[in-house]
């Protein structure tokens, strides 16, 4: 279980708690959060599902992966240190306090 | 009703994809009116495309799948009526007849009835255990079942829902063996080139694939799927068979209730169907495209199409506009595609790496579609160019050390 904290363009904060081994855009999703589409349900073929990642967090989390990079280049306004897509990031208890905010639209 | 009041009654017939993305979009777009979701399904509304990949591989868990958890339809007072089936539809009354014998009245109704599995007709073995289609929760399962290591799989048909089967067959450690009617696998929907490259890569992990082969027919004993006889006169022995022929449009509520099908219930750019109080979004709907009508069998689809007529019923006017977009996970591969090859005259091939490699359908200067093999740059660059009807030029793209990106400016 991890806290994570999704903060919408427009500044409204919404402090979840998922479960491990959901991903972060699955906690989001199931809590009917707005701002993350996830329109492919999580398989990596949409990014929309970009957020930016609080500075505190971005060495924490794992890195990603060449197809997460490739994707995320093309997402709308992507941040090279910030971005990521929620639905590649696990939730375990290592991430217990995660701040990210989503952007002003997806892709 | 003109589409403007946010109190009516919206009453939505199907729980997949389409069918829960309009009752969710109407609420965020603030229509205040009952809205009731009718799905025959017992589970409630959930992602289908990981029932051919990740769920029938046992990566993924069912509650993974939900769109929404329950507590979603109670908060967002969405009344979600499951196992509930659509017997009919009296326009005059404007209300829909329920299998459970009750009536629903409505002042917008929403069709999301999707699309079923092409059967094989009983007397070729379509009926016999351990056949399998792939379209609901209830068939993942079945397969799942019957997906053990050793056993023997016939996969029929050689299109996406087929090669993603055998996939995941040949992972769990099955002897795969693929028939394809037509002179090669993906011929509807793909070029040579795309064909050969998943013929390659399933080869390689021991699929049998054997193309121009029709199916004689299956064979049983005791009701039992025991084997295979094909039109080339050979003889398998078979333990599971997967059919993957196509889909139809479900179209016989609305056929039935003198609304206007067209190869799928016929929508106009707003979703609505010839009954100005019946829309019809996703697999089942058919609209104009180019010179033609076509339908579009899709999650990207269905998603566009429902936020379409949600924003009509909500009072908007927002012109669907399709934006076709696919994925297809096989093995290590991620297969993405954007844009229609209808009409192609040219493959550009783009080879960066030696497991990316993208085609690019090109009809004369006009860039089509693009078939993106681990390649999600080649994929987003052409999504972008599409969606907004530009084209790319031809030798730029087939050569590897050209920047997509410079192709947007």
């Amino acid at each position: 279980m991890a806290q994570i904290t999704y903060i919408e363009h427009g500044g409204i904060e919404h402090v979840i708690e998922v479960a491990n081994g959901l991903t972060v855009m699955e906690g989001a999703r199931d809590n009917n959060i707005p701002g993350i589409e996830a329109d492919c349900g999580g398989a990596c073929a949409c990014s929309t599902c970009h957020v930016y990642v609080h500075l505190d967090w971005i060495e924490k989390l794992p890195p990603r992966d060449d197809m997460e990079e490739d994707m995320l280049d093309f997402a709308y306004e992507p941040d090279r240190a910030r971005s990521r897509l929620t639905c590649q990031i696990k939730v375990s208890a290592a991430l217990d306090g995660l701040v990210v905010k989503m952007p002003e639209q997806q892709a | 009703m003109t589409g403007n009041d946010m109190n009516q009654r919206v009453v939505v017939v199907g729980g997949g994809q389409a069918g829960f993305e309009v009752c969710s979009k109407l609420r965020s777009l603030g229509m205040t009116g009952p809205i009731t979701l009718i799905g025959d399904e017992s589970q409630p509304p959930y992602q289908r495309p990981p029932l051919s990949k990740a769920y029938l591989l046992g990566k993924m868990e069912l509650e993974r799948l939900f769109f929404r958890p329950l507590q979603f339809y109670q908060d967002e007072k969405i009344n979600l009526r499951l196992e509930c089936a659509c017997t009919g539809i009296d326009r005059n009354a404007k209300s829909i007849a329920l299998s459970d014998g009750s009536t629903l009245g409505y002042d917008t109704l929403v069709l999301a009835t999707g699309a079923s599995p092409i059967r094989l007709p009983d007397a070729i073995g379509g009926d016999l255990e351990h056949v399998h289609y792939v379209r609901t929760l209830e068939d993942a399962d079945g397969m799942a079942d019957d997906f053990q290591a050793g056993r023997r799989a016939l996969i029929i048909g050689g299109g996406y829902i087929g090669l993603e089967a055998a996939a995941v067959a040949s992972g769990l450690g099955m002897n795969v063996t693929l028939v394809e009617a037509a002179d090669r696998i993906l011929q509807r929907v793909a070029a040579p080139e795309t064909s050969e490259y998943f013929r390659e890569l399933h080869s390689r992990h021991g699929v049998d694939i054997r193309e121009g082969v029709m199916l004689d027919r299956l064979k049983g004993e005791g009701g039992v799927l025991t084997g295979v006889l094909l039109s080339d006169g050979t003889e398998l022995g078979v333990d599971v068979a997967v059919v993957g022929i196509g889909i139809r449009p479900n179209q016989a509520l609305a056929d039935a209730a003198g609304v206007d099908i067209d190869n799928g219930i016929k929508v106009d750019t707003q979703c609505r169907t010839s009954d100005p109080d019946i829309y019809a979004i996703g697999d089942c709907a058919s609209f104009s495209h180019g010179n033609g009508r076509i339908r579009l069998e899709s999650v990207g689809n269905a998603i566009d199409q429902a936020q379409a007529a949600a924003a009509v019923i909500a009072g908007g006017d927002r012109p669907f506009c399709a934006k076709p977009w696919f994925w297809s996970d096989q093995y290590d591969v991620k297969l993405q595609i954007v844009g229609l090859s209808t009409g192609y005259d040219r493959i550009v091939t783009r080879k960066t790496t030696e497991d990316s490699i993208s085609f690019w359908y090109f009809g004369g200067d006009q860039l089509l579609a693009v078939d993106a093999m681990n390649d999600p740059r080649a994929y987003m660059v052409a999504k972008r160019l599409i969606d907004n009807g530009k084209s790319a030029d031809a030798s730029a793209v087939a050569d590897p050390d050209t920047d997509l990106k410079t192709l947007l400016n």
